[in-house]
């Protein structure tokens, strides 16, 4: 049974694209116009975003390297701890909302040294899967429509990350801990 | 908000660099960053223009009424605004469904194609509406049932049992949509559209 479970997510992209298409080919569509003709809204649409990207990405570049995101998390360390988050898992935790490529680069490195079922492994596992980078969303679906005043939309994603890593917390210490 | 965080990261990084010693550490991680901006944004457009065009067929084949019957009752909840043949609310409708099945780089495409729509029905196009607040929340907490990427690291790492962290996934992505929607409510009063 677990060597079917490996192939899942391997299986389910594939799977779809192929549904999809014989169903469109049974109604009788012209799938290869259909494809083009959507695919060309992709291009203006990235285009746009390039400037946004930049301004993000490099924000975020430079707090990472220049030794402020450590030294956030320091400062964050109490109130993790309060909330009974492992300090392993500080780094993760910090970088999930702001940069998904780092997250997923962090989440990588705790899986290999840890081991993905250590306990350290499954909360990271279950962290990274179950919010998004509130960051780039923003940044991507704001800049894409030129939306200037976000509104409450940047506080909402921050409370809905945070709630999303103590019940991670809560719920691996229950079922794995 | 953004300008503040935005702003303040920068100076901040000066800053720390700068009481570090390691002050040119900063022009350097510029360049490079703007570099990998660049990059990345080009992967996005290609990921854009095949799930685009993806989606192009499953409208043109009728199957998109498929999904919408599943996902329609909560998306008219949320979205009480969007008036419910608008093509707004088929793009809603498809970035649900892409991040329900954790392929996120499929719901960004339809997110971003569900605000051009939303931003078409918006009387003050420099702000945010209350249905894109939402949208977001959703989007930022992305609700999942299955953690694609996640499961398929597991399983590369050398995992026993890859899929063992859906049930808990499934929890913690639960309380965190519902806390972002919950605020998304609350501050959506406090902080009222101008106008």
């Amino acid at each position: 049974m677990s060597a079917y479970i490996h192939e899942v997510p391997a299986w389910v992209i594939p799977v779809f694209v192929a549904l999809v298409i014989v169903f469109a080919l049974l109604r009788r569509v012209n799938v290869f116009e259909a494809f083009v003709e959507g695919a060309k809204e992709g291009v203006p649409m990235a285009t746009r975003l390039v400037p946004y990207l930049v301004a993000m990405i490099v924000a975020v570049g430079l707090f990472r390297d220049s030794g402020a995101m450590d030294l956030l998390s320091h400062l964050l360390l109490p109130v993790l701890d309060a909330l009974q988050v492992p300090a392993e898992i500080l780094p993760l935790a910090v970088m999930r909302p702001v940069s998904g490529g780092s997250a997923l680069a962090v989440t990588t490195e705790l899986l290999h040294s840890y081991g993905p079922d250590s306990f350290i492994g499954r909360l990271a596992s279950t962290m990274q899967g179950s919010t998004d980078t509130t960051l780039f969303v923003l940044t991507v679906y704001f800049g894409a429509v030129g939306i200037r005043k976000s509104r409450h939309a940047l506080s909402v994603g921050l409370i809905g990350d945070l709630s999303g890593i103590v019940a991670a917390v809560f719920i691996c210490n229950l079922v794995f801990g | 908000m953004v300008n503040y965080l935005w702003g303040g990261m920068i100076l901040v990084s000066i800053v720390v660099a700068g009481a570090q010693g390691n002050i040119e550490v900063i022009t350097s991680s510029m360049f490079d960053s703007a570099e990998k901006a660049v990059s990345v944004a080009i992967s996005l457009l290609s990921i854009m223009a095949f799930w685009l065009g993806f989606m192009k067929i499953i409208e043109k084949s009728g199957l998109i009424n498929i999904i919408q019957v599943i996902l329609k009752p909560l998306a008219f909840f949320l979205f009480p605004q969007v008036p419910r043949n608008h093509p707004a609310m088929n793009a809603i409708l498809m970035n649900m469904s892409a991040n329900l099945l954790g392929m996120g780089n499929a719901a960004t495409p339809f997110g971003i194609k569900a605000m051009e729509e939303m931003q078409k029905l918006n009387s003050r196009p420099e702000e945010a509406t209350d249905e894109m607040c939402t949208f977001l929340a959703v989007n930022t907490s992305s609700l999942t049932l299955v953690p694609t990427t996640v499961i398929a690291l597991r399983a590369a790492t050398g995992s026993l049992n890859p899929a063992e962290i859906i049930g808990t996934t499934i929890v913690a992505t639960f309380v965190s949509t519902f806390m972002a929607l919950l605020f998304d409510r609350i501050l959506r009063k406090r902080n009222r559209q101008e106008g």
